[in-house]
């Protein structure tokens, strides 16, 4: 026969009491739905974001099929027809054609990319093996500084610096004079944009380049310097190549970034729905033109009218799209390099 | 070591004696012409990224030294054509810290919230893999894409409380949109750094709790996230300055007017009802692509921008500072 327990001979903690409930007020059970409801609530965001920006483009695209993405009249007249026909009531127009806005974007996106990912393989590899101790201990601070500089700061710099220095300086009078009838050469350029996206992306890069470096193990280095291969090369072959996709994934969310930059390429680019031409020689670096991004916020008043509302939402839903693609091709490629080591 | 340089040195042998003292004194192997320019390139490139980061801090301190007084503080700025009509930076800088404010009121306990699901319970292993990617897709998502779906939610009937409406149509651009769209800026940093802090917390500590007689939540309530408290506020201060930092989401859902717009009577609901400005899109149209026109205050608001990312950041390596000198979990 048991005998109970006297309850003066066990006072309980009223942080304890819990343990003589059957169902405590915070019981695992309930924190773990609740917590489980809140991060359910956050896909369905996600998933009516992409839903909702599909919807609202998909008359624009319907309109225009595959011409969409193709050349023909100009850009700027095209956003413009489109927003007055929301506007004075007729029928809606939603003639668009965005090769210069894609082809721009391609430019100035790839440029970018390319440059920043030469310059930040080589500095990471310099934080991480190369330099001596206080150069690093310059160099994590310097660029953590740069990715945290905002864009509009850099777009300021870009606008009051870069663009008057690239046209009063490398623009001569007799290659303004040879393009006058189709565009303005003053500064606002495409190597103006490639020149301060690099800048912008390269840190990101750095960050997830070298924490990739520096989880290689050590001694598949010193394995490498005993067979008596110097330390560059034994760095470049075993680490760099170790480190392949988080090279990866660092170049795929430096894209991204790039891409989705509207403020600065609105400020630098020149915002003219012009696509810049190879041929023309040494002039096409100094070409204004306009990415995707940048032209939804320049044209944001156009909101309220109907047409130009959904044909802003399909440049969005485009954007949303190579996001996608690219971290699905960033996937695959990652997927691909993890034979090597899972360092990423 | 000895063990390596044995075979290397041959012993009674009958090789030049010119030879043994040489292959010695060559401990490293050699540099090729192509290694040393690629070393030197990697000095070239560190050298030219400090000389930018330098660059543009001096370039900014200059500019504010000249053209910030501090009296632009407490002054409202005002449409106008000169210098002294434009007034000063007080609704942007209120702005700026408004919109910080309320970013991260949500984003902190959401990223929390997701970062503990995330580490501590992750069932069905499935769903915790589906958001996973969505995290990572919010922070792949440009902020101006975030900015028109904003549009679209808060010029939503339902959400008419939210903005000005007039004759049932509601304007859908606010603070509370505005905050409520920024947080989603900062969500993925936080959830990545308290993640990141939760893992470094070893199993024995979690198991110790536990015994105790402690449950799951209280667990995390009371010892995890106490434990992790440095990492969380690093992700705070991340994704704080990345909120300030932002334009695309202020143009597009504060409508980036210059001077606070108030809506209705009620003190401080007015204003987060109506529409404002932060000092990036004051930066933003005070430069010369902009409305505003005056490079001057740009470069003064570009200044204060710049010292406060700087101010965070010295904030996050003080944190990181503490929390190392506070010594890592012993197994």
């Amino acid at each position: 026969m048991t005998r109970p327990l006297p309850e003066e001979v066990l006072p309980l903690d009223p942080e304890e009491q819990h343990l003589l409930q059957d169902q405590p007020r915070w019981s695992d059970r309930r924190v773990e739905l609740l917590l489980g409801a809140l991060v359910c609530s956050v896909i369905a965001l996600l998933v009516a974001m992409i839903v909702f920006v599909f919807i609202h483009a998909w008359p624009s695209f319907a309109h225009n099929g595959l011409a969409w993405f193709g050349p023909g009249g100009s850009v700027d007249n095209q956003l413009q027809t489109i927003f007055q026909s929301g506007e004075s009531g007729g029928q809606y127009v939603y003639t668009f054609h965005a090769w210069p806005l894609i082809w721009s974007t391609i430019l100035v996106t790839g440029g970018a990319v390319l440059i920043a990912l030469v310059a930040s393989l080589l500095v990471s590899v310099f934080i991480v093996e190369f330099a001596p101790e206080w150069m690093r201990n310059v160099l994590q601070p310097v660029v953590r500084l740069l990715a945290s500089v905002p864009s509009v700061v850099y777009g300021l710099l870009g606008v009051l610096v870069i663009v008057p220095f690239i046209g009063n300086h490398l623009i001569t009078e007799s290659s303004k004079a040879s393009v006058a009838g189709v565009i303005q050469l003053s500064g606002y350029s495409l190597a103006a944009a490639v020149l301060i996206l690099t800048v912008m992306i390269a840190p990101i890069m750095v960050s997830i380049f070298s924490d990739g470096l520096r989880a290689v193990p050590r001694s598949w280095l010193e394995g490498s310097l005993a067979m008596g291969i110097n330390r560059w090369r034994s760095f470049w072959k075993i680490a760099v190549r170790t480190a392949r996709p988080a090279i990866v994934a660092g170049t795929v969310l430096a894209t991204a970034r790039a891409l989705g930059e509207a403020v600065m390429l609105a400020m630098v680019s020149g915002s003219v729905g012009f696509a810049p031409n190879p041929a023309d020689g040494l002039i096409f670096f100094v070409e204004p033109s306009r990415p995707l991004a940048p032209t939804i916020i320049t044209r944001i008043d156009d909101l309220a009218s109907k047409p130009a509302n959904q044909t802003l939402f399909a440049i969005a839903a485009v954007l949303l799209f190579s996001a996608a693609m690219l971290s699905l091709a960033g996937w695959v490629a990652k997927r691909s390099m993890k034979r090597y080591l899972a360092v990423a | 070591m000895t063990g390596v340089a044995t075979p290397a040195r041959p012993a009674p042998s009958p090789s030049p004696p010119g030879d043994q003292p040489k292959a010695v004194t060559r401990q490293t192997p050699p540099w090729r012409l192509s290694d040393r320019v690629g070393l030197v390139a990697c000095w070239a490139m560190g050298i030219l990224f400090c000389a930018i980061a330098a660059a543009i801090v001096i370039y900014f301190l200059v500019q504010g030294l000249k053209y910030l007084r501090p009296d632009m503080l407490w002054t409202r700025p005002h449409q106008g054509f000169t210098q002294a009509q434009t007034g000063g930076l007080q609704d942007p800088l209120l702005g700026t810290l408004l919109v910080g404010a309320m970013g991260m009121a949500i984003a902190l306990p959401v990223g929390v919230a997701i970062a503990v699901w995330l580490s501590e319970y992750g069932r069905p292993s499935a769903l915790a893999r589906v958001v996973e990617s969505t995290v990572e897709a919010i922070a792949g998502t440009p902020s101006i894409v975030l900015a028109l779906f904003g549009t679209l939610i808060f010029s939503n009937t339902a959400l008419g409380f939210l903005t000005r409406t007039s004759e049932g149509v509601v304007f859908g651009r606010s603070f509370f949109a505005a905050g409520a769209m920024l947080s989603l800026v900062a969500l993925p940093l936080v959830v990545g750094s308290t993640r990141e802090g939760l893992q470094a917390i070893p199993q024995h500590i979690r198991e110790a709790s536990y015994a105790a007689g402690k449950t799951k939540a209280a667990t995390t309530r009371r010892i995890l996230l106490p434990a992790c408290r440095p990492q969380v506020a690093t992700g705070a201060m991340l994704g704080l300055g990345r909120i300030i930092g932002d334009t695309a989401i202020i143009v597009v859902l504060l409508a980036a007017t210059l001077n606070f717009e108030t809506v209705g009577s009620v003190p401080i609901l007015d204003v987060l009802k109506g529409t404002g400005g932060t000092l990036t899109s004051y930066v933003y149209q005070a430069s010369p692509t902009g409305e505003l026109d005056q490079p001057e205050k740009a470069y003064a608001a570009a200044t204060i921008l710049l010292l406060m990312v700087l101010l965070l950041n010295a904030a996050v390596d003080v944190v990181h500072r503490r929390a190392r000198q506070a010594g890592t979990w012993s197994s």
